[in-house]
């Protein structure tokens, strides 16, 4: 049996009195690729939050192994637009505590295709190469897990191909990713496992084609009867 | 520490790159300093006045008795505190203030030197404003100090011609008159001679009766007539002020100036500075990132608080050396300059900081940091009795919960030896600067 690199239990957060989480558990796999989905407003965000511990659950807990890193991919890029690429790798490299750092962002870079651009000012890079670098960022430290929050909403086809080759290239060497998206058919094709979130509810955990089975069309059509069924 | 000294190097270089704010810290504080210290050291200049004297040449001096009192003398004193422009008539003076020329117009009526002499009216100057009330106050301001000024060395003219005329009555002397001389006997000598006719007279004489009331005059007329010069000196000067102060602030107001500017400047980059970069953190959305065990939340609200604290200090002191080029300032206190500065930019920085975790932009900070400031300089400011006792309550209360009251004091001290002492302020500094971290640390878990 796969020892579960992160376990959530119970996991609720509330802002004053909207309940943005409610009673969220789950647990992830050394190597797996677990997609987030569901409409505006799910929870999914909520939820990357409080795996990284970028927030505070209102309840519940997340379990992690001791020492493992966690690395985190937030949906807006967050990164110093005066510094240069390498500079924000390198910052982060050296407050994440990374052994080589150095070595870290020159490997960074190369396996994201940003060598090129390494001296460029993040403010003058387009959105696309900014969610590289944010990416980059999030997995710089060789983190055990990888949470991203949709990843591939400001790249072009192109790109996008290389961000999933090289997630999955990251999950061959075991580290486990989980990813937020809202196109359906992405989530299919790179997950092994699906939650559906709707309104800070776990409404569904189980394999694409599980969920494909709740309509008689394509995933996206699966999906949206799913939460129909269950009056969202 | 490490994360510290790494996140600091990362702010130095945005600075770095942010050339108009970086400009806008050196520039403002240098073009402060200079601008205080040309001011403290050269003083406004001299309102330009329209100046007509109608008084013929011939008649400019008065003569009072044996004294002569040249009028343009008093006229030169009045040029120190205006800049004359010396017209030729009433029309041309008023003219001139009403097309702005100048800013007012001081005509001395011909019969000036006559009203003086005569001493049975009083002697007056004319003054036309052009209505501008900020104008006015300036001219009357300084033609009224220089009238005093001549007024009072008249009434010292007038008090020597007086005493001279009751020693002339007590003692006697020559008297010049209408171009004849006189010799005047004096009081002291008619007693003297009717002392000596009244010894010499046989007892019973008739004349004793008639000339013994004379004599007792003459002795009282001389006893009262000597204390009476004391009488004249007394009323020329009625009230002196004997200057003496028993505790505050001892700076000059110039002085203390340089104390507000660069405490003011202190404030102003510690909390534009300190709050602005906390609030990129929010906005660049690197905070949460951070937050994530990367930095603790002390040590990135340290990180901020020193950043603006060491370049506030160094803007504070380069403003002080700049004004010292043009004031003397007491370079032996270089280092409690620096203590002062090192403690009022920490607190101004630590009230930044809890600025700035409030806000998710640097503009919003921005904008907050000066909203704060603007009302705490003018707080501090506000002097004693000027407002209500309870409304002056309140303000200190107000005064001693913000850092600019106490900088300021901590900077006075220093750089003035003003009292309070810049131990107690430093004190109130350090109790500040606890306060505001604990409010920062709230903040930033928004």
């Amino acid at each position: 049996m796969v020892a579960p690199t992160l376990q959530a239990r119970s996991l609720s957060k509330r802002f004053g009195d909207r309940v943005a989480l409610h009673d969220v558990s789950f647990q992830l796999d050394s190597g797996e690729i677990l997609a987030v989905i569901g409409p505006n407003g799910a929870g999914k965000t909520t939820l990357l939050s409080l795996l990284a511990g970028a927030a505070a659950p209102s309840g519940g807990e997340v379990i992690a192994p001791p020492g493992e890193r966690i690395g985190w991919v937030p949906q807006q890029t967050a990164l110093y637009s005066k510094l240069s690429v390498l500079e924000n790798l390198r910052l982060f490299a050296r407050l994440e505590r990374v052994a080589d750092p150095d070595g870290a962002v020159a490997a960074m870079l190369e396996q994201t295709g940003l060598r090129e651009r390494a001296g460029e000012q993040l403010g003058r890079l387009s959105g696309g190469n900014r969610q590289r670098v944010n990416i980059a960022i999030g997995l710089l430290a060789d983190p055990a897990v990888a949470l991203l929050d949709e990843p591939s909403a400001s790249l072009d086809p192109r790109q996008r191909a290389r961000l999933w080759s090289f997630i999955a290239g990251r999950a061959q060497a075991g580290t486990s990713i989980v990813f937020t998206t809202h196109d359906i058919a992405e989530a299919e094709r790179y997950a092994a496992r699906v939650l559906v979130l709707a309104d800070g509810e776990l409404l569904f955990s189980g394999s694409p084609a599980d969920l494909r089975s709740h309509g008689s069309g394509d995933i996206e059509s699966a999906f949206v009867s799913f939460l129909r069924a269950r009056g969202h | 520490m490490a994360a510290v000294r790494w996140m600091l190097a990362k702010d130095l270089c945005i600075l770095r790159r942010s050339p108009a704010l970086t400009l806008l810290l050196i520039l403002y504080p240098a073009a402060v300093a200079v601008l205080i210290g040309l001011a403290l050291s050269r003083g406004p200049g001299l309102p330009r006045v329209a100046f007509l004297n109608e008084i013929p040449r011939s008649e400019s001096v008065i003569t009072l008795g044996t004294t002569r009192i040249d009028t343009t003398r008093y006229e030169r004193q009045l040029f120190q505190a205006i800049d004359p422009i010396r017209v030729s008539s009433r029309a041309q003076a008023v003219d001139d203030v009403r097309d702005g020329s100048t800013i007012a117009a001081l005509i001395i009526p011909p019969d000036l030197p006559h009203l003086l002499a005569s001493a049975d009216q009083s002697a007056y100057v004319e003054v036309i404003y052009n209505g501008d009330a900020i104008n006015q106050s300036l001219v009357e301001t300084a033609i009224e100090s220089k009238l005093a000024q001549a007024n009072a060395l008249l009434a010292v003219q007038l008090e020597k011609v007086a005493g001279s005329y009751i020693d002339l009555l007590l003692s006697g002397g020559r008297l010049n008159f209408l171009g004849l001389a006189f010799n005047v006997l004096g009081l002291r000598d008619s007693a003297k001679i009717l002392n000596g006719v009244l010894s010499k007279l046989p007892p019973g004489s008739p004349l004793l009766a008639k000339l013994a009331p004379v004599a007792s005059f003459a002795k009282i007329a001389v006893d009262n007539l000597a204390s009476s010069k004391a009488v004249i000196g007394a009323v020329g000067a009625p009230i002196v002020v004997h200057k003496q102060t028993i505790s505050g602030r001892r700076t000059p107001l110039d002085f203390y100036a340089v104390s507000i500017a660069v405490t003011a400047s202190l404030m102003f980059v510690c909390l534009l500075l300190a709050s602005g970069t906390l609030a990129l953190e929010r906005e660049e959305n690197t905070l949460e990132r951070l937050r994530r065990g990367l930095v603790s939340p002390a040590a990135l609200l340290g990180e901020k608080a020193l950043l603006a604290s060491v370049c506030a200090v160094f803007v504070g002191f380069a403003m002080l050396v700049g004004i010292g080029i043009f004031v003397p300032l007491h370079w032996g206190r270089v280092g409690l300059w620096l203590l002062a500065l090192a403690g009022g930019a920490l607190a101004f920085a630590t009230l930044g900081v809890a600025l700035g975790g409030l806000v998710r932009d640097v503009r919003a900070a921005s904008l907050l940091a000066l909203l704060v400031s603007f009302p705490l300089v003018f707080l501090a400011l506000v002097p004693a009795g000027s407002v209500a006792v309870g409304v002056y309550d309140a303000i200190r209360v107000l005064s001693a919960v913000f850092p600019f009251k106490a900088a300021l004091e901590a900077v006075d001290a220093a750089v003035n030896q003003s009292s309070p002492s810049l131990w107690a302020a430093l004190g109130h500094l350090a109790l500040l600067v606890l306060g505001f971290g604990a409010l920062a640390r709230v903040a930033l878990r928004r």
